[in-house]
């Protein structure tokens, strides 16, 4: 059995467990953007449209810390997260809950330097408009983030790309459970591990052929917004 | 920060509030090795706990030392490993409750076909050894504290060698899993000592055979234990209890001896011998 069909195989088989980690796959890392672009997005826009003492710092850590290795971020949550741990009280360790908290950790900086970077060059473009107009500082945040919403698409989109790719933290504090933490890329890591190397290789086909389909529809997204706006 | 730790504590507490929701079903979590859940026996033995307890069982899945770590931080409520030196250790430490006897299989010494070392068909696994070192004929370590790590440096002892302490450029400590330890030493052509579970079910043998086999020091263990609520309160102590009783059961024992791969079974009950 060659790689590609054992993939396709799997995919018309309908199997439900693949299903299941399909599904949890897309809801960790799409919440983990959610909750990281919540965050991010302001934290990048404010970043871009004020002037502070340690600024230059914080930028420097914001781009330093879009290459976080996904294993020591998943370390520290684990840790973070472990009934040892300061807030292990709530016993979230080894839950979905703990992997959404370290992919939006890891990808918060991504979206946040991005935003940054965006709305900042925008700034500089409508700088004497909106000074003219007396707009207030909340104001233009606000306003700066929806002009660039288009560029956002593309900042979410490698938040998601990041998060949905890694395989260091969720295994981390994910703990790999079958039917309840694993997602696809712990499973193509226990395939290899089982010697099953074409079954890992059929899942990591289903798994870029979902990160592109998700990607051409924002592309295309965009494309349409491009036109609409004009 | 205060904003990052606001949203932070505001979504933990929206999210526990939801897990405790969900820890009133019946679920514990059991830290274990990565032979048990690699061989498929878990598959094979919690849907037979679940028809019988309405029990859901979360299997951790990690080499021994790391299984019992996990428990020791108090993220289990049972542990299910094979290294009783380093479980007694634990129960010595006050973490488990009593430590029980459940299975055992055996380690087997794998090599490539071609058995550079000249090794194969040997029952003496202690010489084996020797020649491999003889010969200085590659051989992969898992090297992370696993139970079968430990035995295999056990083996290596009583071989009167230390590979690992020096240094030897034949010996490659990968720091990986079993599986992860199959697919480096058949890539290299190097031996190993796996347990026979993972082996038996391990999906891409071809080039890798069985050198030496049924040494009585090739013996391994598997022992279970609930986590001590002493050290962690939270410990689910009457589903945890439930489960280790059910593996020890006459019933739970028969559901481990019959799980079979291609006619072979994996592991041997024997609780309370």
């Amino acid at each position: 059995m060659n790689e590609g069909s054992g993939a396709l195989q799997l995919v018309l088989s309908g199997d439900p467990a693949l299903y299941n980690i399909v599904r949890l796959s897309l809801v960790v890392s799409l919440s983990a953007v959610a909750l990281a672009a919540l965050i991010g997005m302001p934290l990048g826009g404010l970043v871009a449209l004020t002037r502070f003492p340690g600024r230059a710092l914080l930028i420097v850590i914001l781009n330093a810390f879009m290459g976080l290795p996904p294993v020591v971020v998943g370390l520290a949550v684990f840790l973070l997260l472990s009934r040892s741990g300061p807030l292990g009280s709530f016993g979230l360790l080894f839950t979905p809950t703990a992997m959404v908290i370290a992919q939006a950790v890891l990808i918060t900086p991504i979206i946040a330097a991005l935003t940054r970077q965006s709305v900042e060059d925008l700034w500089v473009e409508y700088r004497d408009e909106l000074n003219a107009m007396g707009v207030k500082p909340f104001a233009r945040l606000i306003t700066l983030l929806y002009d660039a919403r288009v560029a956002l698409v593309t900042v979410l989109l490698a938040g998601f790309g990041r998060a949905a790719a890694e395989v260091g933290a969720v295994m981390i504090v994910g703990g790999n459970i079958n039917g309840f933490t694993r997602v696809m890329t712990t499973s193509i890591a226990l395939e290899t591990s089982k010697g099953d190397l074409p079954l890992a290789m059929g899942l990591g086909l289903i798994l870029i052929t979902i990160v592109f389909a998700i990607n051409a529809s924002a592309w295309g997204l965009r494309l349409y917004a491009e036109r609409r706006i004009g | 920060m205060n904003f990052l730790k606001i949203v932070f504590t505001a979504t933990a507490l929206s999210l526990a509030t939801f897990s405790s929701v969900c820890a009133q079903d019946k679920t514990i979590t059991i830290a274990s090795t990565t032979s048990t859940q690699d061989s498929g026996l878990f598959n094979h033995l919690l849907p037979a706990f679940k028809a019988k307890t309405g029990i859901d069982v979360k299997v951790i899945a990690q080499g021994t030392g790391q299984a019992l770590d996990t428990a020791r931080r108090g993220d289990a409520d049972v542990v299910f490993v094979h290294a009783k030196s380093a479980e007694e250790k634990f129960l010595a430490e006050g973490f488990g409750v009593k430590r029980l006897d459940v299975m055992y299989n055996d380690f087997v010494l794998i090599g490539p076909a071609s058995d550079p070392a000249g090794v194969k068909g040997s029952k003496d696994i202690v010489a084996s050894l020797k020649a491999i070192k003889a010969k200085a004929a590659p051989f992969v370590s898992r090297g992370d504290k696993s139970g079968t790590h430990l035995a295999e440096l056990d083996l290596w002892k009583a071989a009167g060698l230390d590979p690992a302490g020096g240094k030897a450029d034949w010996y490659k400590e990968i720091g990986q899993g079993m599986g992860a330890a199959l697919n480096t030493a058949k890539a290299m052509g190097a031996y190993l000592l796996s347990d026979r579970a993972t082996w038996i079910s391990f999906k891409g043998k071809d080039g890798l055979a069985i050198a030496v086999e049924g040494d009585t020091r090739l013996f391994n263990q598997y022992g279970v234990m609930l986590v001590n609520p002493a050290k962690h309160p939270h410990v689910k102590v009457a589903l945890g209890q439930a489960f280790v009783d059910y593996v020890l059961s006459a019933e739970g024992q028969k559901v481990i001896a019959d799980y079979k791969i291609e006619g072979q079974q994996l592991f041997f009950p024997n609780a309370n011998k």
